[in-house]
This record gives C-alpha cells, sequence and structure tokens, in this order.
C-alpha cells in the first residue's frame, strides 16, 4: 500500500499473527483485511463483497470468529489473529483443509479460506454438529460454486476425523 | 470498498467518551461495528470521528437480581444468549439472536448497538420491547433512564441525543415465570426479518395479566399489536383466547409493502408469527 498520503494521520498497529508478530501504520479507515492482505502480504484472506455479507474474509481475532473486512486495522493492535495461512504445518494440513480437498468442498477455491475458518470456529464451539447445524453456522459464508453439498460433507468429514483424534 | 478517512479514538471509559462525543459533535460511537462499519464502506455514512467502545470494560456483562437483568451495553448477542440464567428469564432472547444475521454477526453485534440502531427489520428490538425493557444513558446532561415505550423514534431513529450512549439494558423478571417466544421470516438474501413477532404473557393462575406483542420487520418502528393484546388481557390464556388473538393481530398497524413482501403478505405472516409466537410462549 502507497505510504503515507500526505495529510492523513497514520497509527502503529502491533498484531500477533499465526504466532509472528507483525506491525504497520495504517490509517484509521484501513480495514483489517487489507492490513493483512496488502501491508502484512497474507492474501489468503480473500474479498468477496462490500457489504459484510460473503464472509471470503473471516479469521480469527483473540479468538473470536470475525469478518476482516467489518473490523478496522487499529481495533485489532495487540491482538492475536489467526488467518488460513496459519493451518498448515508445512505441507501438514489441517484436518479441515484435509476434509475439503478428500470431500471436494471447494471448486474456484474463493469462498475456502473463509469458509474453513468459519467451520473451524464452528468446530470449536460443537465438535459434532448436525448437518442443519453446519449449514445455519456457515449462512454468513457465501459460495457461488459447489452449491454446498460438499462443503457440508467435508465438515462433517473433518468433525469426525477431529473427534477421532481429540 | 473502504470507508472515507475518520480519526478513530479507542474510549477506555463511558466519562471519556461522552466527553469525546461532547467535543466532536461528528463523532459517532463505534459499537460491535457491524451495522456502523458497514454502511462506512458504502459511504452511507462518513463521521469524521469513530468513537471506539469495544474495550471499556464497564459496559461488558449480564447480571441477574432485584427483579431485573442488568445487561452492559457492548454485551454481544453470543455474550448475551449464554449468559448464566438469561435463557431461563427470557427464551425470547437465545430465539432471536439465533437467527440474527450470521455466526460472525452473532459474535460482534451488541445489545446496545442494535437498540441505538433501531433498524426496522432487527430483531431484538422487537424482544425488547416485548420484554417491558428501559435503557440506562449517560450524556452530557447527566445520567437518565429511557422507558422502551420512547427509545424508538421512526425508520433508523431513536430519542438519543447524538452525544448519548446506552450504558445498560434493564429487563425486568416477569412475576409469573418466563413466557415469551420470538418467531421470524427471514429474509432468504438479507437474512433480516421480513416480519418478527416477539410475545411475552404473563398469565398467574392461567388468567393472562399481562400481553405484550411486538411486530418487527413490518412497521417502522417495532410496534405493538395493540388489538392482539388487548384480546388476550384478562381471558384464560387456551386455544380460543389465542385464535381470537391472532385473527386481529395485524389490525390497526401500518404496515409497510416492498417489491419482495406486499403489505398484505406481511399482515398475513403478522398472524402466522404471533400464531407460533403465543403458541410457544404457551407451551412454557
Ligand atoms: C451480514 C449481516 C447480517 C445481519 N443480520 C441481522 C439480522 O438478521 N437481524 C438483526 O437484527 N441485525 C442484523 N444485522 C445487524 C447487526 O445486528 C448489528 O450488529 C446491529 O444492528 C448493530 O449493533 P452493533 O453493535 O454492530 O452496532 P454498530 O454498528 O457499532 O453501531 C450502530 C449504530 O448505533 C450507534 N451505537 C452503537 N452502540 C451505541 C451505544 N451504546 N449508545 C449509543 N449509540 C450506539 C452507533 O453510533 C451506530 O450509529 C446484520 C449485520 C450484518 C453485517
Ligand atoms: S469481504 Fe464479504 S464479508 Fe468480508
Ligand atoms: S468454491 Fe468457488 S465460491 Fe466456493
Amino acid at each position: 500500500m502507497a505510504d503515507a498520503i500526505a495529510g492523513v494521520a497514520r497509527t502503529q498497529v502491533t498484531v500477533t499473527v499465526n504466532g509472528q508478530e507483525r506491525s504497520g501504520n495504517v490509517e484509521p479507515r484501513t480495514l483489517l483485511v487489507h492490513f493483512l492482505r496488502d501491508d502484512l502480504g497474507l492474501t489468503g484472506t480473500h474479498v468477496g463483497c462490500d457489504t459484510s455479507q460473503c464472509g471470503a474474509c473471516v479469521v480469527t481475532v483473540d479468538g473470536v470468529t470475525t469478518k476482516s473486512c467489518t473490523k478496522l486495522a487499529v481495533q485489532a493492535d495487540g491482538c492475536s489473529i489467526e488467518t488460513i495461512e496459519g493451518l498448515a504445518d508445512g505441507t501438514n494440513y489441517h484436518p479441515i483443509q484435509d476434509a475439503f480437498w478428500e470431500k471436494h468442498g471447494l471448486q474456484c477455491g474463493y469462498c475456502t479460506p473463509g469458509m474453513i475458518m468459519s467451520a473451524k470456529a464452528l468446530l470449536e464451539r460443537n465438535p459434532d454438529p448436525s448437518e442443519a447445524e453446519i449449514r445455519h453456522e456457515l449462512e454468513g459464508n457465501l459460495c457461488r460454486c459447489t452449491g454446498y453439498q460438499n462443503i457440508v460433507k467435508s465438515v462433517q468429514y473433518a468433525a469426525e476425523k477431529m473427534r477421532g483424534a481429540g | 470498498m473502504f470507508p472515507t478517512s475518520f480519526e478513530y479514538h479507542r474510549a477506555t471509559s463511558v466519562a471519556e467518551a461522552v466527553a469525546m462525543l461532547g467535543e466532536h459533535p461528528d463523532a459517532k460511537i463505534l459499537a460491535g461495528g457491524h451495522s456502523l462499519i458497514p454502511a462506512m464502506k458504502l459511504r452511507l455514512a462518513a463521521p469524521a470521528m469513530l468513537v471506539d467502545l469495544t474495550r471499556v470494560a464497564e459496559l461488558k456483562g449480564v447480571t441477574l437480581g432485584d427483579g431485573v437483568a442488568t445487561i452492559g451495553a457492548m454485551t454481544t448477542y453470543d455474550e448475551l444468549r449464554f449468559a448464566e440464567g438469561i435463557a431461563d428469564a427470557f427464551p425470547a432472547i437465545p430465539e432471536a439472536i439465533n437467527v440474527i444475521g450470521d455466526q460472525q454477526v452473532r459474535a460482534h453485534g451488541t445489545i446496545g448497538g442494535a437498540l441505538a440502531h433501531n433498524d426496522p427489520a432487527a430483531d431484538l428490538t422487537a424482544v425488547f420491547l416485548a420484554l417491558g425493557g428501559r435503557v440506562e444513558v449517560a450524556g452530557s446532561s447527566g445520567p437518565r433512564t429511557i422507558d422502551g415505550e420512547d427509545l424508538f423514534v421512526d425508520l433508523w431513529t431513536t430519542s438519543l441525543e447524538p452525544d448519548d450512549i446506552i450504558t445498560r439494558v434493564i429487563l425486568p423478571l416477569a412475576a409469573d415465570g418466563a413466557r415469551s417466544a420470538y418467531r421470524k421470516h427471514a429474509h432468504p438474501a438479507s437474512g433480516y426479518a421480513v416480519v418478527g413477532v416477539a410475545v411475552a404473557i404473563e398469565a398467574a393462575g392461567g388468567v393472562v395479566s399481562k400481553a405484550s406483542i411486538v411486530v418487527t420487520g413490518a412497521t417502522s418502528k417495532p410496534t405493538h399489536a395493540a388489538a392482539a393484546e388487548a384480546a388476550l388481557a384478562g381471558k384464560a390464556f387456551d386455544a380460543d383466547s389465542l385464535a381470537a388473538a391472532v385473527s386481529i393481530a395485524a389490525d390497526g398497524l401500518e404496515i409497510n409493502g416492498d417489491p419482495y413482501a406486499s403489505e398484505e403478505y406481511r399482515s398475513q405472516l403478522i398472524k402466522v408469527l404471533t400464531r407460533r409466537a403465543l403458541e410457544a410462549a404457551m407451551s412454557r
């Protein structure tokens, strides 16, 4: 992002992203998603809408599931953020990532990072959700490709694997 | 898109936030941000300053005692619905919150923000009114209490002054147990209420001593279905009185129509949802 436009006050923001401390200088109006993508280069978090309705931008902030397009970067100062990039350990994928692969839970992949981050928040609260609960909790994540069937199957598969592992 | 430029101030206390609003007439409170930030992204709102309340600890938390529930304005939907005692005392609250927006909206939206914003299709505004709630407010003219009946004025308009902050929401505990319920028909795209109906019934000894039925989505502000309330008052709370109330639930209301849902369709939904909500309350 262009540095310091004349006359616009910037604030230093320091966050811990996926365990690493990162900082940058932002205008108050910088949305968290733009800070992650443009300043920190974490482009796995997507932007799919202007209206806070699509969920492509979902991350967690201090453990709370968050649309990063609906939070200001300055609000996240001092917080711990987890993005899609933080889930895999090298090529060792998170069980939810594996499940989306196994069950064909994606086509173009645009919605997938947000979908996986929302699924993770859901499974942390409810490790054994019903199909209806999965659909209800993922209402804020829109997918224009899959028709959702395989996304639901992926989350069910991940839940089963994660219960088995736990 | 991103908002127009503004100054940002993170408040640490109510007093500080009130002072900031007093000094900066163009400033706005930032609560959960799930109405304000989308509006700013679309540039429907362009405040010169945001006073962020998210880290004001004194505005958080829920306590039950002395015949009331006291809810900090910055308590999020999720914190409220899972707070100890809330679901038992006010079953309508978790019912309504469960159908607000999505996982992320429920994690960030606040009760204070919902009431101050007064969206005509919001859910918790109707529940708050049906439960006989009031708000405590801090402002340059000192603290005061506004009864729910005086809070909502019109579409997105309340009786709050520009430098007023809702600090607490007070809900009286029903003398006769918790017979409240909320039913909603959600717009398939936005998730907001096409029509929502909140009911709270007190019927000690089987006779209705207090009937509150509040409609949202269909009207410019949350509005009592006064005809249906009158039909229940003093009657036995049974299938007959329920049917009588339902048949006139939309009477006397100024119902809005739009290309998605006509006035007639919304009137019908008011009846259907009033019946479902009253049946749920009766079963409690
Ligand atoms: C995708 C999406 C779907 C949604 N679906 C629904 C739905 O189905 N039903 C529903 O009811 N809502 C829905 N909402 C709106 C959501 O409930 C909002 O969070 C809520 O209306 C506003 O609360 P907030 O804390 O986010 O307030 P903010 O957006 O921060 O503020 C809203 C307004 O209230 C003012 N304000 C906030 N707090 C105070 C206070 N304590 N004192 C004085 N003024 C204050 C602000 O200055 C601002 O003008 C949805 C939102 C989104 C993004
Ligand atoms: S980008 Fe669409 S909800 Fe955040
Ligand atoms: S896979 Fe293409 S939008 Fe979901």
